[in-house]
């Protein structure tokens, strides 16, 4: 009898990450890891990088959400120069970010977490994929999803230069407005979109909601955890994924805090373990009491699942109904079930398209008014957004040619690490016994992990420093000089 | 006939090398027709193990982005290369060593301890920092060993093909695939791209000055950037002079300058020294002081010089005593 379970490398995910399962004498579960093994050093190498470049850098971090970092790293910045964008900026920094937001909370649905469901969850491991899913679906439904997908990476492009990567973010604005004449194929596509996101519902009513064995799923034991949850959101307490505070609940429900991003030291820390990279963010408040759930542990959830629950509703008439529908059949908020992730990450899908077709309706998103150029003197910055995984916080410091001295990041993923590695434990005793496994149930065991789409490449940036770089690359002859040192 | 294997794997990258698979859209869909992929960890549940189990050389061609920094990723692309025909570095990091080859201004140890112990948002007295190995209850765990060093692929495996960019462009990927289906392949140790620079494909080239004399340069942030002028002119530091074309000049079009993540063309050896000289010589003074002066402005030549390919640079890693001479 096997005593070691390794999966290896765990799959449909962002990353790198491997499942480590501990059997007792009887073949029964004694306890199953989420381990993180890469890292990489974003935070250190970030020193004595000019912070303007920070943007394009930390998008490296996560090629999957570059939109994000992008984005964080942007509004850290207009904080460090404490410059105000025009309001064009702040309107097209936020349709843009809506319009990444729906295109790779669809790409969860259709590569990695929906063919668990679509295809089935003990299909052959060959279909467990978006083959799977459009062999499943049909040509025509997969042409639709690409197609829709395609048009929002365009407008990224336009927009951004860059889909992967982004170049537009500037303190105090954007590098380059959208011109009017392409009004039209925003607000054509914006139409799309919300056409796009209520047909991913539709689906996943079809698909999941109405087989009772899925549903079985989705309510048991094995993928539920009563923690606290935390989001942003906006003055009426519904979510928003570019700006506003943070909310967090407790696992009744109630609200425990409401903080401005820049307090974040305030209400968070990280626990180490020394079997993985990543490191756990808990509420600092509450205390880090180990890989338990309930109101006396630090550990939060974060992400569709976190944010719908630290909410109180969608700023928007469809995302609303969707939100109500999966409240009132899940049972009411919060709703601690981890596979329901998948269905309220549709409905953050459907909302972020609605977000999009505002903004793609307003005026003032094509005005050419997108920078103010930063006056003051810099010193620090911290900038949060809700990335498509959780909330994700940059933090810098620099000198007085906004060189970086200090780099603090906290990713989504790392948000919800420990309710992962809880998640992947729990399921794994549940649907391992007496030493009998196979594909299909080490696969429901990766479903606990997927459902977060956890991105540890995300995870794994990190490594701070406080290390002073000086660097002396030229000399008059023109010649390069082997002068790096650190003091 | 069976179609041919092909396997995409990641080491130290984002998987932004993923994500531009994924945009190549409905040709995606040609691809899969024409290929059997026995590997993607980002999409497809194959394991490890599944390839483990394949003989020598039964895999077409391997795509393997992101730099080599951990002896997980070392097996996997020493595996990788014994099941493979062809390996093909995909992306800057892989090429070059990209933004995570940054990492060599540091090593392994400064790492850890500073994530580990100083960052301001730890526990309190945190004494704990990973280890390769842990014993848990009935059991040990373990982790890969770190390196002191990033690597660029061609550093640990031999290579034969490059796609460069971070990410590499969709219709890039698309031809190599093309030409690796109709085994019309050009010569090994190629970079799969136009070997042009960038500025002969710029969409600003006819605003760029025969010679360009500047005496000052801007940061990005200080100015409001013409969209129509080259932005070398405006005095930003844009790299396209000196980068590979085969990007669409998507940077430009978003209106910053290019970074360089495309790499050089085939006769630049060192990348960096050659954007350091290019820019240097456009230095419009031949007073001492007022040089250094002009050059203040550059505020970090490394980052900005080096910033996608200081592993593969004649630079390579910053000293760091201890770290037994940049082995790992």
């Amino acid at each position: 009898m096997p005593r070691q379970i390794v999966i290896d490398p765990i799959t449909r995910l962002e990353g790198h990450g491997k499942i480590d399962i501990i059997l007792d004498d009887k073949g029964n579960v004694e306890r199953a890891y989420f381990q993180v093994p890469e890292l990489r050093g974003f935070e250190r190498f970030a020193i004595g990088r000019p912070s303007e470049d920070m943007p394009q850098i930390t998008s490296r971090i996560c090629g999957v959400c570059p939109t994000a970092h992008h984005m964080a790293s942007t509004k850290a910045l207009d904080d460090l120069y404490k410059v105000t964008p025009p309001p064009a900026a702040l309107k097209v920094r936020e349709m843009l970010y809506n319009i990444f937001t729906m295109e790779d909370h669809a790409l969860h649905f259709f590569y990695l977490g929906g063919p668990d469901f679509v295809v089935g969850p003990k299909a052959d491991k060959g279909s467990r994929n978006i083959l799977g899913v459009l062999g499943k679906v049909g040509q025509e439904v997969g042409l639709k999803v690409i197609g829709t997908r395609k048009e929002l990476r365009e407008l990224m492009i336009l927009a951004m230069g860059k889909a992967i990567h982004p170049v537009f973010g500037l303190p105090g604005g954007i590098s380059k407005p959208i011109s009017k004449d392409d009004r039209p194929r925003f607000v054509k596509a914006a139409r799309n979109a919300v056409e796009f996101g209520q047909f991913c519902l539709k689906i996943f009513d079809d698909i999941v909601l109405k087989n009772p064995q899925y549903m079985e799923y989705i309510t048991s034991e094995a993928y539920t955890h009563k923690t606290y949850y935390m989001g942003m959101v906006d003055e009426k307490n519904r979510i928003n994924f570019y700006d506003g505070p943070l909310r967090v609940v407790a696992p009744d429900g109630k609200e425990y805090v409401k903080f401005p991003g820049g307090d974040y030291l305030k209400h968070l820390a990280e626990h180490v373990e020394p079997w993985s990279y990543i490191k756990f963010t808990y509420l600092k408040g509450v205390g880090w009491k180990d890989f338990v759930e309930g109101p006396d542990s630090g550990v939060m959830g974060v992400a569709p699942l976190g944010r719908l629950n630290a909410s109180e509703g969608m700023a928007t008439p469809l995302a609303q109904e969707a939100y109500d529908m999966y409240m009132k059949t899940c049972g009411g908020r919060p709703v601690h079930f981890t596979l329901a992730t998948h269905w309220a990450r549709l409905v953050e899908l459907l909302y972020a398209a609605e977000r999009m077709q505002e903004l793609a309706d307003d005026d003032e998103t094509y005005s050419p008014d997108v920078r103010v150029i930063p006056t003051e003197k810099p010193t620090e910055g911290i900038g949060v957004v809700e990335a498509p995984r959780g909330t994700l916080i940059h933090h810098y410091q620099t000198d007085d040619k906004g060189l970086i001295t200090m780099a603090n990041l906290i990713v989504a993923t790392q948000n919800n690490a420990a309710r992962i590695a809880m998640s992947v434990d729990r399921a794994a005793r549940k649907l391992i016994s007496n030493g009998q496994v196979d594909d299909g149930i080490l696969n429901m065991v990766e479903m606990a992990f997927r459902a977060y789409d956890p991105c540890n490449g995300c995870a794994t940036h990190t490594l701070p420093g406080h290390m002073p770089l000086i660097v002396n690359l030229y000399d008059r002859e023109k010649r390069l000089l082997r002068e790096i040192r650190r003091d | 006939m069976s179609k041919p294997k092909v396997a995409f794997y990641w080491c130290a990258s984002c998987g932004g090398c993923e994500e531009t698979v994924v945009d190549l859209n409905e040709a995606i869909l040609n691809v899969v027709a024409a290929v059997d992929i026995v590997l993607w960890p980002v999409a497809l549940d194959f394991k490890r193990s599944d390839v483990e189990k394949m003989p020598d050389g039964s895999i077409a061609v391997s795509f393997i982005n992101g730099a080599i920094r951990s002896s997980e990723q070392f097996e996997m692309v020493e595996m990788l290369r014994k099941k493979s025909g062809l390996v093909v570095a995909f992306g800057s990091c892989a090429q070059l060593g990209g933004i995570p080859g940054l990492g060599n201004l540091f090593d392994r140890r400064g790492l850890l301890e500073t994530v580990y112990k100083t960052c301001p948002s730890l526990t309190n007295g945190n004494t704990t920092t990973p280890v390769t190995s842990t014993k848990v209850e009935k059991g040990t765990l373990s982790l890969p060993e770190l390196w002191d060093t990033v690597k660029t692929l061609d550093q640990v495996i031999k290579v034969d093909y490059y796609l460069p960019g971070c990410p590499p462009p969709p219709n890039l990927i698309a031809d190599a695939v093309n030409a690796i289906l109709s085994g019309k392949l050009p010569p090994p140790g190629s970079v799969l791209a136009p070997d042009m620079a960038l500025c002969e494909d710029c969409p600003r080239r006819d605003s760029k000055p025969d010679k360009i004399q500047l005496s000052g340069f801007h940061r990005p942030h200080e100015i409001i950037i013409d969209p129509d002028k080259c932005l070398l002119a405006q005095g930003l530091l844009c790299l396209g002079s000196v980068t590979r074309q085969g990007c669409g000049s998507v940077c430009v079009n978003g209106n910053m300058p290019c970074t360089g993540c495309m790499g050089p063309t085939s006769h630049v050896a060192d990348y960096g020294a050659k954007a350091l000289s290019a820019i240097a010589s456009m230095v419009d003074s031949n007073d001492e002081t007022e040089i250094a002066a002009i050059l203040d402005k550059i505020v970090d030549p490394l980052g900005t010089f080096y910033r996608y390919s200081l592993p593969a640079s004649l630079l390579h890693r910053a000293y760091a005593a201890g770290t037994n001479g940049g082995k790992k």
